[in-house]
């Protein structure tokens, strides 16, 4: 990718101790040199608020991971908001059917840039068990919405969903955000 | 809780008919976005000042056309689907079907399939109560029994992979037996857990039951009079808790729960501590039939033997089976094809919602998720 | 309650109720137009059917002899005597109107509106029947045999 900031996956995947940038050690303090691209993107990736939207039984993997087994609050996921205006990632976690579709619309209108969606589960991806024969389901979450990281079981496993949410920090911390991405294509 | 107040045209009060409302008076919804504890129940709620006058539930956001579908599903593929709608109570869901698909075929279960059913169905029950206790607590304030509540539901949900594969919405019942055999670990790691749990409940009815607070938030809080318990539908704790006898465990018992001793719990309060306290009772009762039945799982088959495509005759047949939440009800129509003409899961939610609107009016718009607590819905379960 | 005594104190109260002993429970077919009158007798009368656990609605017009018909189902429970009934009226495919019991059985609320909007059954004096769990846009009666749906591959 051409907007790929910083290529070398072993910084960019680096754990929350290691800061993007060299450090040099002067006598009397240091001096930090990085690109503010690099630092703005680490601190968004470490500390991604989900919004708890679950409609079916992906929610419940999805609470299981909050608890205390699969915690995901030590990936910065600590504060679950209940409001889209302070939420920075929307988990859909569960089937979307059209009457829950203009519903989710309005969340992911409501939340503020930069936001990132995950689907979890099959019927978020591609209405999953609910494809043939249904005449109310969305086949698929990105009908609606623009998607950023797939996670495929029916439901997943909770590893599964903390290897998702680790991906959408690489892919933060790797690239640029969306409208970002729109606003670079579009010049000429 | 989410809530968004619809105030249109300046300060005038528009009501869910769309007439006037008099003074005082303010609709306000609830949902469909819920802090992720009920899933996607859209309430609209009629105030006057803080006062309840009427709820009404907007059904439909996670409707998925269960029963249509079924219509060309085989008969050994649509129990999976019917995991999906109750997931926290998916083994007892899928035993619904397979007994009516069995009362269909007249095929006997053998017994050592029947003992697993059962202990599989009181694992889960378990594991259901954990999660609505866990729940409930969160939704009055309380965060720290959510984190207790799952830490149980953990063990149990090892148990379960490690026999039937999933941990959540396992396809383990088939019609004739189980799907599996039990794994060589499954005694041991019931047992260990029985002993874990009963110190465990003890320590949770301090926590919660004893707790003041709690008391008096839920103490004459929705009061739901036996008749109409009766008259709504309601089934499961919220009938017991009314005093309705309608344990189908007891009324029409299937699979080995005659051979098994328990009680029946009720109380007669009707409000929603009675409510809670019949769960957290019905914990224990689960607790005594795992530990009768652990030692002894006779030896056998675990699956009869059955054909490898299903017809059932022409006719109809109705098989009820005691969920989590109530009484779930599988009924088939049957034209003698491969597939079923026509499906209707009659789920315990569904009625027991409906009781609702009666047992919030007059309380204040805290209680009400008082209320629902102990309703235990369980969203797809209604909208099916 | 035996069958041959409950068929007895139907048969008392509504002489033109047709019996049908092949399923489990037994089954009593009804007219559209002595319905309600029945429903009210099977709650207050002597055999106190008190709970309506299943109301559905089956399109019977994929068989050769409904072609039709779409056939109301009532089951009862008394829960003081503990015996069981089906209940069921045969309507009208063209105009299918039956009468509510939600004044009797307050469960019928829901049930009703949800056969309401999935059948195209009009309960007449129902309290507030409106769709419950489909969109408003909706067009069309899913559940029925006929439905078809281009867009989401509904061909069964």
């Amino acid at each position: 990718m051409d907007n790929n900031q910083n290529n070398d996956l072993k910084s960019a995947s680096s754990s929350n101790g290691d800061f993007p940038g060299q450090t040099y050690e002067l006598p009397g303090g240091g001096i930090i040199i990085s690109s503010f691209t690099d630092i703005v993107n680490w601190a968004r990736s470490n500390s991604l608020w989900p919004l708890t939207f679950a409609t079916s039984c992906c929610g419940i993997e999805m609470m299981s991971v909050a608890s205390s087994k699969y915690d995901f609050s030590r990936f910065g996921f600590e504060v679950a908001r209940a409001t889209p205006r302070q939420a920075d990632v929307i988990i859909i976690a569960g089937t979307i059917v059209n009457k829950m579709a203009p519903v989710l619309k309005r969340l992911y209108d409501q939340m503020a840039d930069p936001k990132y969606v995950i689907a979890m589960g099959a019927c978020a991806i591609s209405g999953g068990p609910f494809f043939y024969n249904t005449y109310s389901v969305v086949k698929g979450a990105d009908h609606v919405i623009p998607v950023d990281v797939y996670i495929p079981g029916c439901p997943p496993r909770p590893e599964a969903l903390l290897h998702a949410l680790i991906t959408l920090q690489q892919k933060i911390k790797s690239g640029l955000t969306r409208e970002q991405i729109r606003a670079e294509n579009l010049q000429p | 809780m989410y809530r968004e107040t619809q105030i249109i045209n300046d300060s005038r009060k528009i009501s869910s008919n769309g007439e006037d409302t008099g003074e005082g008076e303010l609709v306000i919804n609830v949902g469909p976005q819920h802090p992720a504890t009920h899933g996607v129940l859209h309430l609209v709620i009629t105030l006057q000042g803080e006062t309840i006058q009427k709820v009404e539930p907007h059904l439909g956001y996670i409707h998925r056309s269960i029963e249509k579908m079924c219509e060309s599903l085989s008969y050994r593929q649509f129990i999976y689907v019917t995991s999906r709608m109750d997931y926290l109570s998916s083994h007892i869901n899928n035993h619904g079907c397979a007994l009516c698909v069995e009362k269909g075929l007249q095929v006997e279960v053998p017994p050592r399939a029947q003992v697993i059913r059962v202990l599989m169905n009181e694992l889960t029950r378990i594991a259901s109560h954990e999660l609505w206790w866990g729940a409930m607590a969160m939704d009055l304030g309380a965060f720290t029994p959510f984190f207790y509540a799952f830490r149980e539901r953990e063990t149990i949900n090892d148990i379960m992979e490690e026999t039937c594969g999933a941990r959540l919405t396992m396809n383990y019942m088939v019609p004739g037996g189980v799907m599996f055999d039990i794994h060589p670990n499954f005694q041991k790691r019931v047992k260990d857990f029985i002993q874990l749990f009963r110190s465990k409940i003890d320590e949770y009815d301090d926590l919660v039951t004893g707790n003041i607070i709690f008391q008096n938030r839920t103490k004459g809080i929705g009061i739901l009079s036996k008749e109409d318990a009766i008259s709504y539908g309601c089934s499961g704790p919220v009938a017991r808790g009314s005093g309705v006898h309608c344990d189908i465990r007891k009324l029409y018992p299937y699979e080995v729960y005659n051979k098994v001793e328990f009680d029946e719990i009720l109380e007669t309060a009707g409000d929603s501590f009675a409510r809670y306290l019949v769960r957290v009772k019905e914990l224990k009762q689960s607790v005594h039939i795992i530990e009768q039945l652990i030692d002894n799982i006779p030896e056998g088959d675990f699956q009869a033997k059955t054909k490898a495509v299903l017809k059932l005759p022409k006719g109809e047949f109705y098989s009820r089976i005691e969920t989590a939440r109530g009484e779930f009800g599988v009924y088939i129509v049957s034209e003698g094809a491969t597939t079923p003409y026509r499906i209707k899961f009659r789920s315990p939610g569904f009625s027991n919602l409906s009781a609702l609107d009666y047992m919030s009016r007059g309380h204040k718009i805290g209680d009400l998720m008082a209320i629902m607590g102990t309703l235990d819905l369980v969203i797809p379960d209604i909208d099916r | 309650m035996t069958n041959e005594e409950l068929k007895q104190h139907i048969t008392a109260a509504l002489p033109a109720a047709v019996f049908d002993e092949t399923g489990e429970w037994l089954n009593v077919q009804v007219e559209a137009n002595a319905w309600k009158h029945f429903a009210q007798w099977l709650r207050n009368g002597q055999l106190n059917m008190d709970y309506l656990f299943c109301l559905t609605c089956i399109d019977w017009s994929a068989t050769p002899t409904g072609k039709n018909l779409l056939t109301m189902v009532y089951h009862f429970t008394s829960t003081s005597a503990r015996h069981t009934i089906v209940v069921k009226v045969k309507l009208d495919r063209s105009k299918p109107e039956i009468e509510t019991v939600s004044d009797i059985w307050r469960t019928a609320e829901f049930h009703e509106r949800e056969v309401f909007e999935l059948f195209g059954v009009q309960f007449l004096h129902h309290p507030d029947l409106r769709r419950l769990i489909l969109t408003d846009d909706f067009e069309g009666y899913p559940l029925r045999k006929d439905f078809e749906d281009p867009v989401n591959m509904i061909k069964l």
